[in-house]
């Protein structure tokens, strides 16, 4: 008998280890042969910890399993029967049914510390083909792909490549962004916890088109469960020879190292994350020079995120086509969104570009955990807007985004209910930005905090359309006079704050007090 | 410490590995150790305390308390974190730290004690947490 436990961090987080110990202490007690392995998340978070055995009808799930339940759920596995967390064929699951997962395909499914098991997975196919293409085809292949940067920028990854390898210079790095900071995101978190070697591939795969020799991942600290699983997954690739001198016996030497960021925000910034690496303070040097010519230690280095590089080994296996054939307009492939905050069915929806943010908010989200009027949805994390119902129809696309006065970022979608006092939101973004800052540049450092004061002058019904023409000259300097997207995209969180909720500006709001007085009644 | 320093002095970069190891170990990263740094690096002492100043990360004091990490931004805040947080802001027992996300954002509020993360921290479970750290 197989049974799966997630070892992913939001399902330890809410007792999956004791579930685990549990589990394995009454199979051991009677003496059954069973085999626990611990998987990564389905990304279906409301169910976690999430119990699945293997059956001929499929693998079974029994979710929010508490460990005082294990035993009786024990029972009803081995009789067959029912049982009260039980919810039947897991990949029948709307949630996971409506998904078109192609980077984390494995994901959830496969033991990911196993490296037999990625390959029974269909894994390595795309580095085989890469080590028959050669650099220059590996680069033609992720160009024709369409794949953009999925930190949030959305810059071409094979054009970053070419730039890349064309640039003059015998040590060249591949740097791999996994410093997901943005609330409201978890999916490089969960890629690493619950399919590593798929990073570790895509990885190889960028070091071999532009000849670089050393990769470094660079993890937040928060993460203790994703630098765990990635340090345990690049050993055993060094092991197993997919990783060192000559990998998988090619004449390719590549190698990679993880790097732990110890709390800053900005250092998911890309040239800042390398100043980090270089063990300086995490400030954002100013470009050109593109990381691509003048990178970490000064040399050549591709920096993607944990995203874009999952993306690559689909992209080799299959084909630049088959990744392309999915999406729409200039957003091509699928993106893993994540739905989060007070939002009913939170969790990893892989789609193609094109679904609609009200179809993601309302029909796969199932709108508010609390159950109360969905008000506003943030996407993007701390630096994208803030999107009303009204603006629901937009499509989930780059320039979709762009065009309604937001950004995609990581795709992080965080839903609130009618709760939410929107200028406390514009102000705690001023707030962020004010404790993140790099203090490199003034409109980022100082404008920050002059924010916050404005905002408290808003608020606190002070010469309330000076003080809002204020706010919004000073966000047009934030927006065009800082050095990166911290102080440069914080005005989209506070702006679209302002555009779409003006009701929640000057005096106070209203609304939000009495919605809070009801919800503590 | 000349032990930590000398383990990672041939790695590219080398100073966040020798805090990082630092702050491990002695819970906090001691005013003396930024001379003993600077000279196995050959930079200057400012320079080591710019970096060690720069990230929240590395602490001047170790904690006189067991530290509870509570994340407080904007998904958790949907969840409902600031309702919780006076709990552990008003218990004596405990350091509360407030961090931006710790990538439990359908699942918050969330907290970190060390390597431990801990998710739908209601009332009570907010309460149990305090009580089992804080003692």
């Amino acid at each position: 008998m197989k049974l799966f436990v997630p070892g992913d961090a939001a399902a330890v987080a809410v007792g999956a280890d004791a579930v685990a110990a549990r589990l394995a202490a009454l199979l051991d007690q009677r003496g059954i042969d069973a085999q626990i392995i611990r998987n990564g998340s389905r990304g279906m978070f409301e169910l976690e910890p999430l119990v699945e055995v293997e059956s001929a009808r499929g693998r079974l799930g029994y979710g929010r399993v508490d460990p005082d339940q294990v035993e009786e759920m024990l029972d009803a596995i081995l009789a067959g029967g029912d049982h009260p967390a039980a919810l039947g064929p897991v990949d029948d699951i709307p949630f996971l049914k409506r998904q078109t997962r192609l980077t984390f395909a494995r994901c959830g499914i496969v033991d990911p510390q196993s490296l037999e098991d990625y390959r029974r997975h269909g894994g390595l196919v795309g580095l085989e083909r890469a080590l028959d293409l050669g650099p220059a085809a590996i680069v033609e292949e992720v160009v024709q792909s369409g794949l953009r940067g999925r930190g949030g920028a959305g810059f071409p990854t094979g054009i970053k490549w070419r730039t890349a390898a064309e640039a003059p210079g015998t040590q060249k790095y591949i740097v791999c962004n996994a410093d997901e900071g943005d609330s409201g995101t978890f999916a490089d978190r969960m890629i690493m916890e619950g399919d590593p070697f798929v990073l570790i591939e895509g990885m190889a795969i960028a070091g071999i088109a532009v000849g670089a020799t050393i990769g470094y991942i660079y993890i937040r600290s928060e993460y203790p469960h994703a630098i765990r699983a990635m340090n345990r997954a690049i050993e055993t690739a060094r092991m197993a020879g997919l990783l060192g001198e000559r990998i998988l016996g090619s004449g390719h030497r590549f190698d990679v190292e993880v790097r732990v960021g110890a709390g800053a925000y900005v250092c998911g910034e890309e040239t800042s994350l390398l100043e980090s690496i270089e063990g300086k303070r995490g400030e954002v040097r100013a470009k050109p020079p593109l990381p691509a010519h003048v990178g970490l230690f000064g040399k050549p280095t591709v920096i993607n995120n944990v995203l874009s590089l999952a993306a690559v080994p689909f992209i080799l296996a299959e084909g630049a086509q088959a990744y392309a054939d999915f999406g729409m307009g200039r957003s091509r492939g699928t993106m893993p969104i994540q739905l989060a905050g007070n939002v009913r069915n939170g969790g990893l929806f892989e789609t193609p570009f094109g679904i609609t943010l009200g179809e993601l908010v309302e029909d796969i989200g199932g709108g508010t955990l609390s159950g109360r009027p969905l008000r506003a949805v943030q996407v993007g994390g701390p630096l994208g807007a803030y999107f009303p119902p009204h603006l629901f129809d937009t499509p989930f696309d780059y320039e979709a985004f762009t065009a309604a006065g937001g950004l995609i970022g990581h795709a992080g979608i965080t839903l609130f209910d009618d709760s939410v006092d929107m200028a406390q939101m514009a102000r705690f973004a001023m707030t962020f930005c004010a404790a993140e800052s790099c203090s490199k540049c003034t409109p980022c450092r100082l404008g920050s905090t002059r924010g916050i004061e404005v905002l408290d002058k808003i608020i606190a019904g002070e010469n309330v359309a000076a003080n809002i023409a204020l706010i919004e000259d000073l966000c047009e300097t934030m927006k065009f006079g800082s050095l990166c997207a911290l102080g440069g995209f914080t005005p989209y969180p506070v702006l679209s704050a302002l555009t779409h909720f003006a009701e929640d500006f000057a005096g106070g709001s209203d609304r939000a007090r009495s919605a809070k007085m009801e919800l503590s009644q | 410490m000349d032990e930590i320093i000398s383990r990672h002095l041939g790695r590219a970069g080398p100073l966040l590995l020798i805090l990082h190891d630092i702050q491990d170990e002695f819970g906090h990263v001691p005013a003396e150790a930024v001379p003993v740094i600077a000279a196995a690096l050959n930079v200057s002492r400012a320079e080591v305390h710019g970096v060690i100043s720069f990230y929240h990360d590395f602490k001047a004091v170790p904690a006189s308390k067991p530290v509870v990490q509570l994340c407080r931004a904007e998904a958790c805040q949907a969840r409902g974190v600031e309702r919780i947080a006076p709990l552990f802001e008003s218990d004596p027992r405990i350091a509360l730290e407030t961090v931006y996300c710790l990538g439990l954002c359908a699942s918050g509020p969330s907290a970190r004690i060390g390597d431990e993360v801990v998710a739908r921290l209601d009332e009570r479970a907010a309460l149990r947490l305090i009580e089992r750290v804080g003692a």
